[in-house]
């Protein structure tokens, strides 16, 4: 089989000796512990994490390689002492989610965009940016969607407190 | 999209917007389209009227405050969103809901399909200019929401599942009562598909129009039953099953043409479909104890750590991540729904269409803003 | 002169007497309109013949000038109100019959739900008249009342027999057809005054369809005219006192009813109005009694488009197989009429 073959449907395993084998130490496979996780138990999630610079290339190895054809959804967590990413991809011929977590510094709130792989990721990376103030690099159109445009600050951040959530 | 190469007369082009107040909108959201002539060059959806920041307010209640506020993420997919509220919550837990609350979950969520894709049905009669549809749809669709009635106690918002189980057991003849509905509505759908399949207006209307490759549907993200209808042969009840999904035998139904008309025939499908699983999943209720638990006992707090759950809902794939910080609320919980992706993909879907197909083709995203917009 | 009898000033005459009457035949409607005036104007005549005895005004009241002027009047308000009744018929018939197969009521009001359309025309009446700041206001009134007008102008044309008419033209059949036709000019002019582009698309949609199912309809009338070898509505009705044209022309029957149900915009060709899309076609900006008018001129463009069938081809007001005529010929037409309108 050749280095750049489309494996179609690629079970757990799979994956992830070839992304160890791709990418080495830079991603990181979580373990999880759960033990009456019936989609876990059966191999069809694999968590990862890894860093912004490091997430294109994976994604689009994900993408070209293991035909991940469909993003779920793309969305930010905000840890207070830095900002996160984390993309859900699915194979669609096996069922599998994989889950790939991103650290981006507070100060620098930059990630490459992955709209050019997946389409699909455009309004969530859209709805990440209004929200949290991510911005994403290479994005075609990153504007706000959901909240109106004058808005000047970022509403689900945890710096941003609403009405009666203690100020700790 | 690219200018299209059509010869003959070209007319100034302008922009067209339909909404917020619209007839085709089914909700408050703005479609913007750039229209030479009749023909659609270019669209731009807003979505943003109904955001309430669902998410954020989230982070400010305990985990059994969410599940009424789950129900009002979507009013006719109330089940499907707090079943996957409380199946994140139980992966967290690492709990295993009881058997007898796995089944009832999938009875209730094939009742929510059916009368879900039944108002869909019925909103597509009236874009389409056909109101017996319209009312023939709506008066199916109160049997199964006696269904609900009889069940839970509510019509649309449901609050049924809890993290765990469910609220409660079934009532007393719920099964013969949900066989009754079941039976003649597999009837009574022959009907609306009589008005509809023979009816060449109809049809006409919707075929060949809005055409989609399997490889456009998934990149662009689109899912449920308008990428079911484009040849991609995916279910998240069939390919990452959850509640007892995989010990009921059900057909997933694909076509392959990826135009209008497959998509709406996709979710006719589905309703017979979903008519089976309800007979299976009480074939399989009968052979529990009637003793057996409904609902276990789960703790109020929950671990630290991140968690995903993923469940079909009647519009698409809808996916739920939590971020638990091991306090009585969420540290970050994430709706992803499935609309919100459908419809950011009008541009692709309106192509080549004209002006009088924009209702025929925003129906088959089904749109529902609560869950768009959160 | 003593005490006057009324009946010495309402006397009925014969309407063919009076030497104003502008019809060669009898009239009904202007026969109808004459005794309405003379009830009504004999008795003020009377009345005031009571107080001043022998006054002209009375004798003026009761001339034939005056009797003739008001005839003519009374007698297209006469031919107006029995449309305006078919009409309401034709809107409650089809509510009901729609209401039957949705599975719901239909109309409520009145006696099997008869006066429904009264209310809902009274309440479109109360509803404020609200004029858009951007419109062109001359375009915008002027094309209104233009669409109104012909189409009513038309449908009160249409004869209901060879004594139910307003004007027996040689060419009768044309002009219904010109009044018929004018409507795409006016409807452009609405649409594009209107200052809306939901109106303009739907305004250019209406006079492209109206306009390419005129010319069919057209070409299937002169086939009928050349059949008749006339113009004239009463040469072409008498023309199939033997057979209807219907089974001579079956296929120009169905054409022309197809064309009938597409000019008068009809389900399933309401893409001119094409609520789901357009808010609603090139009406979009007309608010309240403007839009319960248009409406009220859209069913009588379609009583037109039923007269015209029941002329062009179900042999009018005579009864077929060369029976003739009835003692109530408009009965008979208006009874042809009816499954026209409800199938359309």
């Amino acid at each position: 089989m050749p280095e750049d073959a489309m494996i179609e449907a690629p079970i757990k395993t799979d994956v992830e000796a070839l992304i160890k084998g791709k990418f080495g130490s830079k991603v990181v496979f979580r373990q999880n512990t759960k033990k009456n996780s019936k989609a876990d138990n059966e191999g069809r999630r694999l968590y990862m994490d890894t860093d912004r610079d490091t997430l294109y290339e994976l994604c689009q190895y994900v993408h070209d390689r293991l035909n991940f054809e469909h993003i779920i959804s793309v969305t930010a967590v905000d840890w207070v002492d830095h900002m996160q990413t984390v993309y859900h991809i699915t194979n669609y011929l096996t069922g599998m989610v994989v889950e790939i977590t991103a650290d981006i510094p507070n100060d620098d709130p930059h990630i490459r965009s992955v709209t050019d792989i997946w389409e699909g990721a455009n309004w969530h990376e859209r709805e990440a940016y209004e929200l949290f103030g991510i911005i994403f690099d290479n994005h075609p159109k990153l504007e706000r969607l959901l909240t109106p445009k004058s808005y000047e600050f970022y509403p689900f951040r945890k710096s941003y407190k609403l009405r009666g959530q203690p100020d700790e | 999209m690219s200018e299209l190469s059509r010869t003959g007369y070209h007319t100034d082009k302008m922009w067209v917007t339909m909404g917020p107040q619209h007839p085709f909108s089914h909700g408050l959201w703005t479609l913007r389209v750039k229209v030479d002539g009749e023909y659609i060059l270019d669209a731009e959806p807003e979505v943003g009227y109904l955001h309430r920041g669902w998410e954020k307010e989230c982070e400010n209640r305990t985990y059994a405050k969410i599940i009424p506020m789950a129900d009002r993420l979507c009013y006719s997919a109330s089940m499907t969103w707090s079943h996957l509220y409380c199946k994140v919550a139980e992966e967290a837990l690492d709990v295993e809901v009881p058997e007898r609350a796995q089944y009832l979950r999938v009875v209730a969520d094939e009742i929510c399909r059916i009368q879900s894709h039944l108002m869909w049905l019925a909103a597509l009669g009236t874009d389409l200019g056909n109101l017996t549809i319209f009312l023939w749809c709506l008066r199916e669709r109160e049997f199964f929401l006696d269904l609900n009635v009889r069940l839970c106690g509510q019509r649309l918002t449901t609050n049924y599942p809890r993290i765990g189980g469910v609220r409660n057991d079934m009532p007393y003849y719920f099964e013969r009562d949900c066989m009754r509905v079941v039976d003649r509505f597999e009837n009574s759908l022959w009907d609306i598909i009589n008005l509809t399949d023979e009816s060449s207006v109809f049809v006409s209307r919707l075929k060949g129009i809005s055409y989609l490759t399997k490889k456009q549907v998934a990149n662009l993200g689109i899912t449920g039953p308008a990428m079911r209808g484009c040849g991609v042969d995916y279910d998240v009840r069939r390919d990452d099953p959850y509640a007892a999904y995989d010990k009921l035998d059900f057909e997933v139904p694909v076509l392959k043409d990826g135009d209008a008309y497959a998509r709406y025939r996709v979710r006719v499908e589905e309703m017979f479909q979903s008519c089976e699983i309800i007979r299976q999943a009480f074939n399989a209720l009968q052979k529990i104890p009637k003793t057996a638990p409904y609902r276990l006992k789960v703790s109020k707090k929950i671990p630290a750590g991140t968690h995903m759950a993923h469940i079909e809902d009647p519009r698409g794939d809808a996916l739920m991540y939590l971020v638990s910080d091991g306090s009585g609320s969420p540290y970050r919980l994430k709706v992803r729904s499935p609309v919100f992706v459908n419809v950011s993909a009008s541009k692709a879907m309106l192509d080549g269409c004209r002006v009088a197909d924009i209702p025929a083709v925003m129906a088959m995203i089904d749109m529902c803003l609560g869950e768009t917009d959160r | 002169m003593g005490y006057d009898s009324i009946l010495n000033w309402v006397t009925f005459d014969n309407p063919v007497d009076n030497a104003f009457y502008p019809f060669g035949v009898y009239n009904l409607p202007y026969d109808i309109g004459a005794k309405l005036w003379e009830l009504l104007g004999g008795t003020i005549a009377w009345l005031i013949n009571l107080l001043v005895p022998g006054n002209g005004l009375s004798t003026w009241l009761v001339s034939d000038a005056l009797v003739n002027a008001f005839a003519i009047i009374l007698m297209v308000l006469v031919i107006f109100a029995a449309g305006f009744v078919v009409n309401l018929t034709m809107i409650w018939q089809e509510r009901k019959v729609m209401g039957r197969g949705m599975d719901r009521r239909g109309t409520k009001i009145g006696p099997l739900g008869y006066f429904q359309c009264l209310g809902d025309g009274l309440k479109t009446f109360m509803k404020e008249n609200v004029v858009p700041k951007s419109v062109d206001k001359k375009i915008y009134w002027w094309a209104l009342a233009l669409i109104i007008g012909t189409a009513v102008l038309a449908a009160c044309m249409i004869p209901l027999s060879d004594r139910w008419f307003i004007m027996d033209y040689p060419a009768g059949i044309l002009m219904i057809y010109a009044l018929f036709a004018l409507a795409p000019f006016f409807i452009l002019g609405a649409s594009w005054a209107q200052n809306n582009k939901y109106s303009m698309i739907a305004g250019f949609r209406a006079a492209e369809l109206m306009i390419s199912y005129e010319i069919p309809m057209l070409i299937l009338m002169t086939a009928v005219i050349l059949q008749t070898g006339s113009f004239n509505i009463n040469s072409i009705v008498n023309a199939q006192s033997e057979m209807w044209f219907m089974v001579p022309q079956i296929l120009g029957f169905f054409t022309f009813f197809i064309c009938a149900v597409a000019e008068s915009e009809r389900s399933p060709f309401d893409l001119a109005e094409a609520e789901s899309e357009l808010v609603e076609g090139w009406q979009t900006e007309y608010a309240g009694m403007k839009w319960g008018l248009i409406m009220l001129g859209d069913y009588f463009r379609g009583y037109v488009c039923c007269g015209l069938i029941v002329i062009l081809y179900m042999g009018g007001w005579l009864l077929p197989f060369g029976y003739g005529g009835t003692a109530v010929p408009e009965l008979v037409f208006l009874l042809r009429y009816s499954p026209c309108s409800s199938s359309s």
